[in-house]
């Protein structure tokens, strides 16, 4: 059998690759993702809203993949490759995304953005030339009471154009 | 806003996978993509003793065209459906009612199977599946079962699955060349449970001829339904859209819930219905059209 098993409240190391470092951390079975990656590894730019996979708040890359982090668990996770808003860009540097957030304005208090711009990362590799509608689709998978959107769709647009430049 | 404490399986076979299910029965969960048990644990609403994990069996994540049908594995995601060059060509329907299905974020994770397993009434691939004439293969350790998918939701959040039986694949008829096909929706906001969806499927033997129609309306009954539409076959398409949505609305048995009074889903389903006929008889004559 090959079957893993991990008894409930058991404790348990977990290890994976996080914003492209090998990391470890201690986990249990009920322990969500977003949790681990918080508690066990710092990893702060993860922020938990609604824990039900409404808000998007908690969205990181697995695998390139933007996904929840609150609707799977930790174990789940092993060996994955994940990457969070604290890895978009080498560190104290912003990516093209972030440097045309930073200019629309689109942003203000900032809980929904960690979130956003890892959908944004996977949204425009895999649609790089976006049209708004698409955008707009793709940010239903969040919410923000700030900015209403416009700022952030002209932001997504822009650095869609400039990456389209610069590849 | 956490789980209860559960025990964690992941095994990497079916046959593991089925043996566990056979050992826990109706104390586990099968988890896949999470997308909708993922918030029913953490809210609490399931309280499993053990988690089956079968995200990682590598053989419930195909796509294959077998005979007549299109075969999807219960653990295909929704977005690499979305994505994948056989189903929009061969199920139509299904690529249409897609984009629907929560959003960009929730696709990437969530699973065809899932939500064919969850039955929530509004779900949009429980209603394709309806739609097409599919079929779901259950598989337990004791053997195979394969239901249509008519008779596979029997209400709101029901299924007949048994316990120790998990969802292993869905089978999509490949739709033919000149049919056409919609799929329309009204949701608060995009990605949103639908209050009412509805589905169509037309071919025309002639200009004036219709030969194949099928109508299904989700979220509007306690499961998707698809109307009884004989007695319009072999009329002529012109005013089908209009009467068959007076039809439809005459049909349905709607819920009145928070979300909607049972009024407005009949309203809705006259207008979803009036939609999906007149835009799937456009395509209908456009392929008609091309392959003549």
């Amino acid at each position: 059998m090959t079957i893993l098993h991990r008894a409930a409240g058991e404790r348990f190391t977990l290890e994976l690759i996080l914003n492209g470092q090998r990391r470890s951390g201690q986990a249990e079975p009920r322990m969500l993702l977003c949790d681990f990656l918080r508690h066990e590894l710092h990893a702060f730019a993860v922020h938990v809203g609604c824990e039900h996979g409404v808000c998007g708040a908690c969205t990181i890359l697995i695998e390139g993949r933007a996904v929840r982090s609150c609707t799977q668990y930790a174990a789940q996770a092993d060996g994955a490759d994940i990457v969070t808003a604290e890895g978009l860009a080498p560190p104290g540097t912003l990516n093209e995304v972030q440097r045309a957030f930073m200019k629309h304005h689109a942003l203000q208090c900032g809980f929904c953005t960690p979130g956003i711009l890892c959908s944004v990362a996977h949204f425009l590799r895999q649609t790089p030339e976006p049209d708004e509608r698409r955008v707009r689709e793709m940010l239903s998978g969040h919410i923000c009471r700030c900015t209403g959107y416009t700022s952030i769709v002209t932001a997504i647009l822009e650095a869609a154009a400039m990456m389209r430049k610069g590849s | 806003m956490k789980p209860v404490a559960f025990d964690y399986y992941r095994p990497q076979t079916l046959s593991e996978a089925l043996e566990l299910l056979a050992d826990k029965g109706d104390e586990a969960v099968i988890l896949a993509g999470g997308m909708t048990l993922g918030p029913m644990l953490n809210l609490r609403i399931v309280r499993p003793r053990a988690v089956i994990d079968i995200s990682r069996i590598e053989a419930l994540q195909t796509i294959s065209v077998t005979g007549s049908v299109v075969v999807t594995g219960a653990g295909l995601t929704q977005s690499e459906a979305l994505s994948s060059e056989i189903i929009a060509r061969e199920v139509p329907l299904l690529a249409m009612a897609l984009p629907w299905v929560g959003h960009f974020q929730t696709r990437n994770r969530g699973t065809l199977g899932g939500s064919v397993a969850h039955a929530d009434p509004s779900a949009e691939i429980p209603l394709a599946l309806v739609a097409c004439g599919g079929t779901v293969v259950l598989q337990s350790r004791w053997g195979q079962r394969r239901i249509g998918a008519r008779q596979f939701f029997v209400g709101a959040l029901v299924t007949q699955r048994r316990p120790d039986e998990m969802i292993m694949a869905l089978e999509w008829p490949r739709s033919a060349p000149d049919a056409g096909h919609a799929f329309s929706e009204i949701a608060q906001r995009h990605g949103d449970f639908a209050i009412a969806a509805a589905a169509c499927t037309v071919r025309l033997a002639k200009p004036h001829r219709v030969e194949q129609l099928v109508v299904g309306i989700g979220g509007v009954e306690d499961r998707p339904v698809a109307i009884d539409v004989s007695s319009f076959l072999g009329q002529a398409p012109g005013e089908m859209a209009a009467k068959l949505s007076e039809y439809a609305a005459a049909s349905v048995s709607p819920m009145d819930d928070r979300s909607a009074s049972a009024a407005y889903r009949t309203a809705l389903t006259k207008v979803l219905v009036e939609r999906a006929v007149n835009s799937a008889l456009s395509i209908a004559r456009l392929q008609r059209g091309r392959l003549q």
